[in-house]
């Protein structure tokens, strides 16, 4: 057996998208000695593929714009069912952190006066995404790469060491954390260019690993959207929450097949764009729920007007939250009003000049031209609901990001809570860089504050190796191919966007022979960059985290954000009280009732009484 | 609407390697890379390729088609014919890990030694003002999506591993003109373009421009402007004699 690389850190990371990076800056800033684990090339995390923007209200498109309007917004999208704490925080901070990405080199576009100009997006009452055309999400990761760079030029001209107390190691799997009693000490993986294990002590973990999209069979989500994070806080003991809430984005490429699921930003209704069906009717006016009639327009000439003057118009229904959307999608496909290959219109092309869209949509534009031989400045997009982001996550405190578990931390998609029961757009990139920081503060400030160090046991890096080699010393079982694409469609089809108790019950019995199977998994050849085998071993997240989006929609008899039953189909205000938490059980998952925190009552008085009348109970009302 | 393509891979790892022969299934509106995941699904399961977005946004799929530098996930299968045999082949202007998987770390080093964005001091957070049109220049670069195509393609250093050195490729010289252009910037680029990162030995073939996948005019809105400026500073007579005579240099 090679000897086992090992390093000693102060904060690990895990994960280098937006949370996990800001996260990593802010230990490092609080001077302790971090370390980022990536799955991927250092840069290419999925927040590169955030298209529309980052919510922050700046008030620089309208100064009306403050952070109770955006938290209201935020609440009316998720629902009610949100943390409020981490929704009143985000609207607070979001600010703040935006302008900072200034000071590490980000360029946004720009207003008239110089200031970072802002869009509208759904559910935002005022236009409030700062952005860059629609790359937000590459400007984000590169600004945030670039600042660890600088922070790491920084180290090298004071101790001659870039890497002296920031250091990266990407294409790197964490597969197990490992704890010291009750307390966390580390954590065990393997770099995938070698398959060489390594283990990384250290007394705090922040995960920033992302969702769990891959699972899905149609999904906007990149490959390092496995749930690890999720399984490996379940593995150590954390509870996670809101696993039931999955957003599928309304408007995901449906042709051709090889693309189908990849993201077609909601700027493009932003910025004007209208759905329409095979008819040619823009059908989202059919589809305004009680609770937002009063905030959309019921009527087309109303709807265009507000582009120029939102102040005296009702926005258009394309702007409706994006459950709303992927439902009403989801419905006219159903009613065969469809596109040809099974989704529904986007046109821009009728709706702004042809320099205007190539200049506000370049990579849809690109992205289009290249993937589908199609031209949106002349032609309609045909696009579908696509699996986006999961809503649950660890369960963490609001202000640090601390999980159940001492030392362990999570920050961005996979806490849940902030964004209750469905996210907006734009509320992810900001949703990272607020909790990000708070994470790395939080995990920092809990490091200087320990008295003795935890230890990593042996006999726990002897076992996580032995569950990480399983499958190359079976013969005869099956491949992890077969099973992945097993449960995407399981999942796609029985726990999709539209859900029903028979078919779920049949998913569940569907995940235990799925469990079953992936026991005597076999991998051929050897451990260096073995796709197969990194498949094999993320499998095991997937189906864990799988089990818990099963097992708390059945639970969870309404219909509310991004869980929708077709034989529950209403919201219930009793159940906005309960939440459902999910903690690991031998090799399967338990899920419980717990109550939600009531909002505090400053909070509660933003809104009118008739508005939270829709989604309270009387008796939390008198 | 589907067909059988053929195709050869390179297969191996630093102690050398070979083309190998596949046919497999190929369908309508397919790309490259889905044909390499079908590949590892179905008959080569240890098949190391690096992706992620499969999006054209992340730039990790990078690799050469029929000798050509590009993005596996943009390339469609639609621009081959049926019959003919596509080779797929690792950049080669970096070291082998195995199969299509390259040793990518010669980017990030010259990335470290680009200083950093240098923000006026006395500018607080939030006070930032910048026109559109003054911004424009360097968001252009900021599409970069680090595919590293262009430094894979760059003939500097493709077949000169003894310039690597001196020499930090196109990304990185579009990343130091892109802080030079940058309106809040307030660190002096240029002599560093020539002396640390080997603007010199650029001779503006335009290959880094053609193989972008972003379209980023590297060579002429890049390069070609930070030369005219190392040209002002140091060949510019009139500069020159006035750096003498105040000893600026």
């Amino acid at each position: 057996m090679p000897e086992l690389e090992r390093h000693s850190f102060d904060v690990l990371v895990i994960g280098a998208g937006g949370a996990g990076l800001r996260a990593a800056i802010e230990a490092r800033e609080h001077g302790l000695r971090t370390a980022v684990l990536c799955k991927s090339l250092f840069g290419k995390a999925h927040t590169v593929m955030a298209e529309g923007g980052i919510a922050a209200a700046m008030g620089n498109a309208n100064e009306s714009d403050n952070w109770q309007v955006h938290f209201r917004d935020t609440m009316r999208g998720g629902k009610f069912l949100n943390n409020w704490r981490m929704a009143e925080l985000h609207a607070q901070e979001a600010p703040q952190r935006v302008w900072e990405l200034e000071t590490y080199g980000a360029l946004f576009d720009r207003t008239k006066d110089g200031r970072i100009s802002q869009r509208n997006f759904g559910g935002h009452e005022y236009p409030r995404l700062a952005h860059v055309g629609d790359r937000t999400g590459l400007e984000l990761i590169r600004t945030l790469q670039q600042k660890i760079v600088s922070l790491q030029q920084d180290d090298f001209k004071e101790f001659g060491d870039y890497e002296a107390r920031l250091r990266v190691f990407q294409e790197f799997t964490v597969t197990e954390l490992a704890k010291d009693g009750d307390r966390i000490a580390g954590a065990f993986g393997y770099w995938r260019e070698s398959g060489r294990f390594v283990l990384f002590e250290a007394p705090a973990v922040i995960l920033a690993t992302g969702g769990i999209g891959k699972s899905f069979k149609v999904t906007s989500n990149s490959w390092e959207y496995t749930g690890d994070g999720h399984a490996l806080a379940m593995r150590a003991g954390a509870s996670l929450i809101n696993m039931e809430f999955i957003q599928f984005h309304p408007t995901g490429m449906v042709w051709p097949p090889s693309v189908k699921g990849i993201l077609v930003t909601e700027s493009v209704r932003g910025d004007g764009g209208v759905l329409r069906n095979s008819d040619g009717k823009r059908f989202m006016f059919d589809y305004i729920p009680e609770v937002f009639k009063d905030k959309y327009a019921d009527n087309e000439e109303e709807a265009d007007r507000w582009y120029t003057d939102q102040a005296n118009n009702r926005r258009p229904p394309e702007l409706l939250p994006r459950d709303e959307v992927a439902r009403a999608i989801n419905s006219e496909v159903k009613a065969d009003r469809g596109s040809p290959h099974g989704g529904v219109f986007l046109d821009v092309s009728t709706r702004l000049p042809a320099e205007e869209i190539r200049r506000r949509l370049p990579s849809m534009h690109h992205q289009f031209k290249e993937l589908a031989d199609v031209d949106i400045t002349a032609q309609p997009m045909e696009v579908g609901p696509t699996c986006h982001y999961v809503m649950g996550g660890v369960e963490v405190d609001p202000d640090t990001g601390s999980s159940s578990v001492a030392g362990l931390y999570a920050a961005g998609e996979v806490s849940g809570g902030m964004h209750g029961s469905n996210r907006l757009g734009g509320n992810s990139l900001s949703d990272l860089l607020v909790f990000g920081r708070r994470a790395g503060a939080g995990a920092a400030e809990y490091v200087l504050a320990l008295k003795d160090r935890p230890v990593v046991a042996e006999d726990i890096v002897t076992e996580a190796r032995a569950t990480a080699l399983k499958p190359f010393q079976q013969e005869g079982g099956e491949n992890p191919y077969t099973l992945h694409m097993e449960l995407q469609q399981s999942m796609n089809d029985l726990v999709g966007i539209i859900r029903r108790a028979g078919e779920m019950e049949e998913a569940l019995q569907r995940l235990e022979k799925l469990k079953e199977r992936a026991r005597s998994l076999t991998v051929e050849g050897h451990q260096q960059f073995n796709p197969g085998w990194h498949l094999a071993l993320d499998l095991r997240n997937m189906l864990l985290v799988s089990e818990c989006v099963a097992k708390a929609a059945l639970l969870r008899t309404e219909s509310r954000g991004g869980h929708t039953r077709d034989d529950h189909p209403s919201m219930d205000a009793e159940w906005r009280r309960k939440l459902l938490v999910c903690t690991a059980s031998g090799d399967g998952v338990s899920v419980v009732e717990k109550p939600q925190i009531p909002i505090r009552s400053d909070l509660l008085d933003l809104f009118d009484r008739t508005e939270l009348e829709k989604y309270l109970t009387s008796e939390e009302l008198s | 609407m589907s067909y059988q393509g053929k195709f050869r891979v390179w297969r191996g790892d630093d102690s050398g390697g070979a083309l190998e022969d596949f046919t497999v299934e190929v369908n309508e509106g397919e790309v490259v890379l889905d044909i390499i995941h079908r590949l590892q699904a179905t008959q080569a399961p240890d098949l190391a390729v690096r992706w992620n977005c499969k999006a054209g946004k992340c730039g990790s799929c990078s690799a050469e088609i029929n000798g050509r530098p590009r993005l596996l996930c943009m390339t469609r299968m639609s621009v081959f014919e049926e019959s003919e045999t596509i080779t797929v082949t690792p950049m080669r202007t970096f070291p082998i890990i195995r199969d299509l998987v390259t040793d990518v770390s010669f980017n990030y080093t010259k990335a470290r030694e680009v200083p950093s964005f240098a923000p006026p001091k006395d500018l607080a957070p939030g006070e930032y003002r910048m026109q559109q049109v003054d911004v424009e220049r360097s968001q252009e670069f900021r599409k970069c999506i680090e595919c590293f195509l262009c430094q894979n393609t760059c003939h500097v250093v493709r077949d000169h591993e003894e310039n690597k050195e001196a020499f930090s490729g196109p990304r990185f010289l579009m990343r130091v003109a892109e802080l030079e252009m940058h309106p809040l910037d307030t660190a002096d680029r240029v002599d560093q373009a020539q002396d640390q990162h080997g603007l010199g030995l650029c001779n503006i073939t335009k290959c880094c421009t053609e193989v972008c996948p972003e379209h980023i005019h590297i060579t002429d809105n890049a390069l070609i402007p930070m030369k005219e400026r190392v040209a002002d500073r140091k060949y510019d007579p009139i500069v020159w004699l006035g750096n003498k005579l105040f000893r600026r240099s």
